[in-house]
């Protein structure tokens, strides 16, 4: 059977692993192809790499870190951020990414997926969408790295899954922007409403704080896959021990 | 020992010759049809769409020289899926190595399209690629068609049925899989190819 995926994200700025801290910008937490392996050796299923710079700069970014990971590293890994064109998926995918993500930029242009799924394949494209629920419905929010550059796009949550799959999209991350950091449990009725209306592996973020949250994830909004940043990288929970409730509850998982 | 990756124009084929060098083998990314033939084993990747990727193969001459080799050659993924005879895919002619069309997996509420993550082997017939993985292994998945079944399956994946998952027809071997990208279980499996 197809084992439940867990899908630690790691935020990515020049080179190096950073995390985010309330009121000092980010800090660096350490070498990226360090911390990659470490979460491989920990039974991380697949990474995610987030180049924070290049999305809020935008323009051509130094990537040489994509093919020093990618020499060392034998699970697969998606790269986020500065994602913009057919030319730059392509040369993430070059230099050794199994996959490419894009938000923002798809939205501000849907035929991206196509074109890029035309070239890569669409199992390489994963769309990522932050959503969050206000006026009564999921809605659908770009440029959200920021609270002066959020913007609410006014496109139904469940609208735009359907589109992204017809257009080509091989993956779905939905990051559920009211339970982002809160680490409350993942939005499990939103998770739901998305999984009703895509037959594309779906990956659920935002909320995971115990082994508990990521049994209920599987169990009640039958996901595919978990992604968690925080609650993995301050030791709080680790890979493993989320591994052996999931397998408890009678989940399949690997390792 | 002296192998050739196949150029298929992918633009992710770093994956396999990265794993390659892990091992320790010397490999040559190529689409010369010289060196491929001259080869002592070949390695067909392929990620994208079958007729994109048959197009290439077509277009650098390949076709007569991948069906004209007699030493082993491993196609992964959609590199396997090319070595049938056709493909739902596009609608396009394969490489005809063995018998048969690819077709889509079909969805359903349990079963998702893409087929990825990491998924186990049924072993059906020895294959002397499969040595030493056992029914614990895990290898790593991604894709949305299947090829057919028949006496070239040596091991299966569950997904909605019994999915191919490892074929062997003569010197002919392929993987729906990425060893590539399968931790130690996948390691053992290019290192298994690389000694046939």
């Amino acid at each position: 059977m197809l084992c439940k995926r867990l899908i630690p994200c790691l935020d990515v700025r020049d080179g190096q692993v950073v995390k985010g801290v309330k009121f000092a910008g980010h800090v660096v937490m350490g070498d990226i192809v360090d911390l990659a392996q470490r979460y491989r050796d920990a039974g991380a299923d697949e990474l995610v790499f987030y180049d924070i710079k290049a999305s809020t700069v935008g323009g051509v970014v130094e990537r040489s870190w994509i093919s020093r990971i990618a020499e060392l590293l034998d699970i697969p890994f998606c790269v986020a951020g500065g994602i913009h064109s057919v030319d730059s998926a392509r040369a993430v995918l070059a230099a050794g990414a199994d996959k490419v993500s894009v938000n923002s930029k798809a939205l501000e242009r849907p035929e991206l997926i196509g074109e890029i799924a035309r070239s890569i394949g669409n199992q390489s494209v994963v769309v990522g969408i932050d959503s969050q629920w206000i006026d009564g419905d999921w809605f659908v929010f770009q440029y959200t790295g920021s609270s002066k550059t959020m913007r609410h796009t006014g496109r139904r949550t469940v609208d735009w899954v359907r589109e992204v799959e017809q257009r080509g999209a091989g993956e779905i991350v939905l990051n559920c922007m009211d339970q982002d950091g809160v680490r409350a449990g993942y939005d499990l009725d939103q998770l739901r409403a998305v999984r009703a209306a895509t037959s594309l592996p779906l990956i659920a973020s935002g909320g995971a704080g115990t082994t508990q949250h990521f049994v209920e994830v599987f169990q009640r909004a039958d996901v595919d896959g978990a992604l968690a940043a925080g609650v993995f990288h301050s030791g709080d929970l680790t890979i493993a021990a989320v591994k052996d409730a999931l397998r408890l509850a009678g989940l399949e998982v690997r390792l | 020992m002296n192998i050739a990756v196949v150029d298929t124009g992918g633009a992710n084929l770093r994956s396999v010759t990265n794993a390659l060098t892990r091992l320790g083998a010397e490999w040559r990314l190529t689409s010369d049809p010289a060196l491929i033939k001259a080869a002592d084993k070949v390695l067909l990747p392929g990620v994208g769409a079958a007729a994109d990727t048959m197009a290439k193969l077509n277009h650098a001459h390949l076709v007569p020289v991948l069906q004209g080799l007699t030493q082993p050659i491993l196609g992964i993924c959609l590199g396997m899926q090319l070595l049938f005879s056709s493909s739902a895919e596009g609608d396009v002619a394969g490489l005809g190595l063995i018998p048969g069309r690819v077709t889509r997996l079909t969805a359903d509420q349990a079963v998702r399209i893409p087929h990825m993550g990491w998924n186990q082997l049924t072993r059906r017939l020895e294959d002397p690629l499969l040595q030493g993985i056992t029914a614990d292994d895990y290898v790593y998945f991604v894709h949305s068609y299947r090829a057919p079944d028949g006496p070239w399956v040596t091991a299966w994946t569950e997904h909605g049925g019994e999915v191919p998952a490892v074929v062997r027809w003569q010197h002919v071997h392929g993987v729906q899989f990425h060893p590539e990208k399968s931790q130690t279980a996948g390691a053992r499996i290019l290192e298994n190819f690389l000694k046939l």
